[in-house]
């Protein structure tokens, strides 16, 4: 028999307030996961089948302007599994969380609750990033077979590092859509954010093929850090100081990125839920 | 349990609560009564310590709401004037994660579940998608989930406005046992029938001011007669009926489709309109209500 005298308490810190929301995320996970799971099997399988192999056939580069890559598919596989990640990172925070504070208002009510907004934050980043973990975790073993990973070290290392880029574009987009009053500027953000980015931050060719200027651009770039960082993991190719010291800037910025973008989420949710 | 004074709220340039002074008790049932736009949702808001006050002082249950909002929301109940129930959610869902958010162990929140489905009589949609239901349905779930907590103070923001009027006896019945219990229920309303049948004690506010206090019985002794006779005449005759009834009676109203009179004896006053040879299309005699009072009060009707 449960103590139905149970009080309710405030939670002691923002970690234990999001634990709070396991089980609502939970429900929500099993509403969805069986389509998030054949799509995140799939997708990347029809990508790198289209891109990688067939296309990439006709692609016989020397492998020094690959980035050291062997061939076209080694060199575009950590590519994609950098763009998963941020498609992933953005997904789950524009159209969520515009429905979470506008259309059913479901914050609204956790703020009723003992809860803050930075539980929420932290609870809706948490799935965020636990949906781009396990979807690049199914990326890494379905290209098992086409024998693209350099080391078994190296492709558990992109794991964190998809973490990582996910949560660079996941915490600013969620300030901005838990302050925007509605979703027009989303498809600007897809469209002239995420879609150019995807095709030109280095995820399919060189960035040095796209000339002097335009390559500074898709340096300061969250996805070409983020591919650069994964395409060093997967290829091995950290082997030298320099390089060394590029991945810790690639971790250092992307690091920076999620960072502000959190203090900005919670500050945004915090003016928008509490006024 | 709950003491505000001086209690201001501005958005920017506009002042949607200027000064008010609160007090509820242990155990009354408390209510604003106001039209649209009167301060009564930004008041709730404040007191649900989810909003900071601008000016003055607010206590709930003893603690400050800006500093201590976690733990006055842990201890209220709070049903709000829009549904923000999860529409992807069962029925028994939502009361269910609504209860972890309070911290309550999962064994606790289960119980709770199973009892609140069946105070609302909800039992058999517990399985239901919430998009499902019906706007009474929504509304009682919505009253569930505020309870899960076992809330010291239950607040409620226009909880039947919107629903049909079986659908709204059934809400005031429940809202009655809680009383019974022992529940301090604040709620806001802009219908006198609800203020006259839940409350104990009501504020009446206006463009966000407090113009008047008491239990309903009071208001209406003090700022209405114990009848009144209305009566109709037809579109755009009110005008000019007005003046040869305006001696019958100390105070009359004449709105665009009636004419209200105060008397303590309305049968009495209207034979003397028959005698007059007045012929009314319909005429009504009729306790005073809270609707008189805020007429009264403010010069308009309730309800738009």
């Amino acid at each position: 028999m449960a103590d139905l005298a149970q009080t309710s308490r405030p939670a002691t810190g923002t970690l234990a307030g999001a634990g709070r929301l396991l089980d609502y995320w939970a429900i929500v996970y099993r509403r969805t996961w069986r389509g998030s799971l054949v799509s995140s099997f799939l997708t990347p399988l029809l990508y790198v089948v289209a891109l990688g192999v067939l296309l990439g056939g006709f692609i016989a580069a020397d492998p020094d302007r690959l980035e050291g890559a062997p061939t076209y598919l080694a060199f575009v596989v950590p590519g994609m599994l950098a763009a998963q990640a941020m498609t992933l990172g953005i997904g789950e925070v524009t159209w969520p969380v515009m429905s979470m504070v506008k259309w059913q208002k479901t914050y609204f009510g956790m703020v009723a609750t003992p809860l803050r907004p930075a539980d929420l934050v932290l609870a809706h980043l948490a799935f965020t990033g636990f949906r781009v973990l396990s979807a690049s975790a199914v990326f890494a073993l379905v290209m098992v077979p086409f024998g693209v990973w350099g080391s078994w070290w190296g492709v558990l290392l992109t794991l964190p590092t998809q973490l990582l880029l996910g949560m660079a574009f996941a915490g600013p987009i969620f300030g901005y859509a838990a302050g925007a009053r509605d979703e027009s500027m989303f498809s600007l953000i897809f469209r002239l954010g995420m879609i150019p980015m995807f095709l030109f931050s280095g995820a399919f060719f060189p960035v040095a093929n796209l000339g002097a200027p335009l390559e500074a651009l898709a340096r300061v770039t969250p996805l070409w850090h983020g591919v650069d960082l994964t395409r060093m993991l997967t290829l091995g190719t950290l082997d030298s100081g320099s390089e060394v010291l590029l991945a810790a800037i690639h971790v250092a910025y992307l690091a920076a990125l999620a960072a502000l973008g959190w203090w900005w989420a919670v500050r945004r949710l915090g003016r928008r839920l509490i006024s | 349990m709950i003491a505000a004074t001086g209690l201001r709220k501005s958005f920017g340039e506009v002042e949607a609560v200027r000064g008010i002074d609160v007090e509820v008790r242990p155990g009354e049932a408390f209510g604003f009564l106001g039209p649209n736009g009167a301060g009564k949702s930004s008041t709730m808001r404040m007191v649900a310590a989810v909003s900071p006050p601008s000016a003055g002082t607010l206590r709930i249950l003893g603690l400050d709401p800006v500093l201590d909002g976690p733990a006055v929301r842990a201890r209220i109940g709070v049903c709000p004037q829009e549904d923000t129930l999860d529409t992807e959610l069962t029925v028994s869902e939502n009361l269910y994660v609504y209860g972890r958010y309070f911290g309550l162990p999962r064994a606790v929140v289960r119980e709770r579940v199973a009892e609140l489905l069946e105070f609302v009589q909800l039992t058999d949609k517990a399985k239901a998608m919430v998009d499902d239901l019906s706007g009474g349905m929504k509304r009682r779930l919505t009253i569930a989930r505020s309870l899960v907590n076992r809330p010291e103070i239950l607040m409620l923001d226009e909880p039947t406005t919107g629903l049909d009027p079986q659908a709204r006896h059934v809400v005031w019945d429940r809202l009655f046992r809680l009383k019974e219990q022992g529940v301090t229920i604040v709620l806001t309303t802009h219908y006198m029938d609800e203020a006259e049948q839940l409350t104990d004690r009501l504020v009446v506010m206006d463009k966000g001011l407090i113009v008047a206090q008491g239990s309903p019985a009071e208001l209406i002794r003090e700022h209405a007669t114990r009848e009144v006779v209305e009566l109709r005449f037809g579109v755009g005759r009110h005008d000019e009926v007005a003046p040869r009834v305006d001696d019958l009676v100390d105070r009359i109203e004449v709105l665009p489709d009636r004419i209200l009179l105060y008397a303590d004896h309305g049968e009495e006053v209207l034979a003397r309109v028959h005698e007059r040879g007045l012929a009314p299309v319909a005429a009504l005699v009729r306790r005073s209500t809270l609707e008189d009072v805020f007429l009264r009060l403010t010069g308009r009707t309730l309800v738009d």
